[in-house]
């Protein structure tokens, strides 16, 4: 039985529906990510769980417990906040201890845990100090002690990293990590940025207009998108979406990608794919740019690299790698390519497409197909 | 050339610079002699006041308007000073601003951050308050006054004064706590403190500014309220406004212009003083609605 459960989740707020019976389970120690766009529904998702917002229809367990009715210094969560929400009035110490005063627990042990906590995220220095006078990131380790003191059941995170800047947060995402490897806690994080999303989770729920458009483990959620909204959001640089046409020539069932003034590039389909030649159909192509690579780079595992030659509208050095652009399909499509590969704008160089890595779309419902 | 520029430049901001000092002494001249007028004489005997120089600073300095003022002067029919209806005053006054001012605050803490269906209508409503004219109130209040057997007592003017100032309180309290980060509030739900343990450890320690305007403005109403005192106080309730008009307009024997003065100062020195010890919390506190940050 998993341990937080979330059946059938519905919020409306007068006549606006926000969530739209969401389903989601995550097991004991599992580190659940939800993830959307800004009006998704994840933070509101999110404070339902803390209690902070009451439930319209649906039910949420804790360890086999309802606790739609529980207020939330009874469901044994803690929260962290996205502006942090350090009490201004109070020292460090005053705020890492402020749950446990309110809990009665006893002055000595309050100290015993603030100097735990502490030393644990390498604070003790400022202890005596008040929120105003920390830095961005110091204000968010203060946030996360005052979360870790409670050792709850269930910690929550509502963006916790994104007001830091992008190193720190890097750096922030790392000690995340480390920390739920170290305690084994349950963690539920929101946020919008599906690189940390990627990182940190065990589960990802992706989330949009209030309806949960895919729930899986990371690799599930980035190879194996269930719709064109998840195949897009998911990866950086997004998916390589085209629109192609099945064709059967003979027994080679083939998918065409118009060009402009050049013959449409014809990719070989196999497997499960092989009826969208079949059947004729329209359909999306979605494949990533590091599917699509020079022929040297092309994965030596894939048993389906289909080469072609294409002309280089672009190329962005990123370092590591370096990004093609193409047109297909009437699209601008990326290719990441090997960074010593010598490649100019306005050449024919050849493209290795791994299929075995395309998904396909219907181009109206803009559900997956194969 | 371009010093020339600089030489204009200088020259024009030192002419305006001079213009806008002479306004300033100009007009803090202007406001400053009224309270000059009433500070000489009332330490001036009042045959130098009879003399007919207003202006002319006491030759022969003495205190004894401000002791008649205070302790023996007539009002009405008592000999008695202001001293009792300063005393009046004060105990009208310090209770109607500390409730008004924490019922305010709850009111804005409610109207914020537990919002209920229909918050804004009630916050709407309570705004109109401010708006409603003193005259119009003044025989329902009496009738309501009457039916709690309050007429005429200090209790009844603190009530009367309690429910004026609350649309102002509550206005000036929901508009700063509207600004006050929800997660705040969030954050000490999850830690489990309760309705009044939020407000009195999270919300009240960061409201200083607010409750130092709510203070004053209260304070200074209140303290100022003539209309009120005269309709609903008794004899033996009547502020120290009240007290001074009867002291000024008494139609009987020689008119003491050096006490009038005194008892006039005497009953403007409590706001006076309000004003100076936090006039720059005052404003700062009206500036931190305005502008966040």
């Amino acid at each position: 039985m998993a341990f937080l459960e979330i059946e059938g989740l519905t919020k409306r707020f007068g006549t606006t529906e926000v969530l739209k019976g969401i389903d989601l389970a995550i097991e004991e120690g599992g580190f659940l990510v939800l993830v959307g766009p800004s009006g998704c529904g994840k933070s509101t998702l999110l404070n339902t769980i803390a209690g902070l917002e009451t439930v319209t229809d649906g039910e949420i367990r804790i360890a086999g417990r309802r606790v739609n009715e529980l207020h939330p210094s009874k469901r044994d969560i803690a929260m962290v906040f996205q502006s942090y929400a350090l009490y201004p009035n109070m020292t460090v110490a005053g705020n890492i201890a402020f749950g446990m005063e309110m809990r009665g627990v006893a002055k000595a042990e309050r100290d015993a845990a603030i100097a735990r906590v502490a030393e644990v995220l390498q604070i003790r220095h400022l202890l005596d100090r008040r929120p105003s006078q920390l830095s961005g990131g110091q204000r968010q380790r203060v946030a996360m002690g005052r979360a870790l003191v409670r050792d709850p059941q269930i910690f929550l995170f509502d963006e916790p990293l994104s007001n830091l800047d992008a190193k720190l947060r890097i750096d922030m995402r790392t000690e995340i990590k480390r920390l739920h490897h170290a305690m084994g806690r349950t963690m539920v994080y929101v946020t919008h940025d599906q690189i940390e999303a990627m990182t940190l989770a065990t589960r990802i729920a992706v989330l949009k207009d209030g309806v949960l458009q895919q729930f899986g483990t990371p690799a599930e959620i980035y190879n194996e998108p269930v719709n064109v909204f998840v195949a897009d959001f998911m990866g950086s640089p997004a998916m390589n979406l085209v629109p192609a046409k099945g064709r059967q020539e003979g027994n080679r069932s083939l998918l065409a990608l118009t060009r402009a003034d050049e013959p449409d590039l014809l990719l070989g389909l196999t497997g499960p794919s092989m009826r969208i030649a079949a059947e004729n159909r329209d359909v999306l192509i979605g494949i990533r740019p590091e599917a699509i690579t020079d022929a040297d780079g092309a994965d030596r595992n894939s048993k389906h690299i289909v080469e072609a030659e294409c002309l280089v509208e672009v190329v962005e050095p990123a370092g590591a790698d370096t990004y093609v652009v193409t047109r297909l399909g009437g699209r601008e499509v990326i290719a990441r390519m090997r960074s010593d590969a010598r490649i100019l704008p306005g050449e024919r160089v050849p493209f290795a497409f791994n299929m075995e890595k395309a998904v396909f779309f219907d181009p109206v419902s803009e559900a997956r197909v194969a | 050339m371009a010093a020339d520029i600089a030489g204009t430049a200088v020259r024009t901001s030192r002419v305006t610079r001079a213009i806008i000092y002479a306004a300033l002494l100009f007009f803090a001249f202007y406001y400053m002699l009224p309270l000059y007028v009433m500070v000489v004489n009332s330490v001036k005997p009042l045959e130098e006041i009879r003399g007919g120089n207003m202006l002319a600073l006491p030759q022969q300095f003495t205190i004894a308007p401000w002791l008649s003022a205070w302790s023996t002067a007539q009002i009405g029919v008592q000999p008695t000073g202001l001293q009792p209806y300063f005393l009046n005053s004060i105990l009208i006054v310090v209770p109607a601003v500390a409730v008004s001012t924490i019922l305010g605050a709850l009111n804005g803490y409610v109207l914020t951050k537990w919002r209920f269906p229909g918050a804004n209508i009630v916050f709407g409503m309570m705004l109109l308050a401010c708006f409603i004219p003193f005259q119009i109130v003044l025989i329902p209040m009496a009738r309501i006054l009457g039916l709690l057997g309050l007429a005429g007592t200090i209790y009844g003017l603190i009530l009367v004064h309690v429910v004026y100032g609350l649309g102002f309180t509550t206005l000036f309290f929901r508009n700063y706590y509207e600004a006050f980060p929800t997660e705040l509030v969030k954050a000490a739900q999850i830690d489990g403190a309760r309705f009044f343990q939020i407000f009195r450890r999270i919300l009240l320690p960061s409201s200083g500014p607010i409750i130092v305007v709510t203070v004053i403005w209260q304070f200074t109403n209140v303290w100022n309220d003539f209309l009120f005192g005269a309709s609903f106080a008794g004899f033996d309730s009547m502020p120290i406004t009240v007290a001074l008009n009867n002291l000024v307009n008494s139609s009987t024997g020689v008119k003491e212009y050096n006490v009038h003065f005194a008892g006039a100062l005497m009953a403007a020195l409590p706001t006076l003083i309000v004003y100076i010890v936090s006039g720059r919390y005052f404003v700062r506190g009206l500036m931190a609605g305005a502008v966040k940050g």
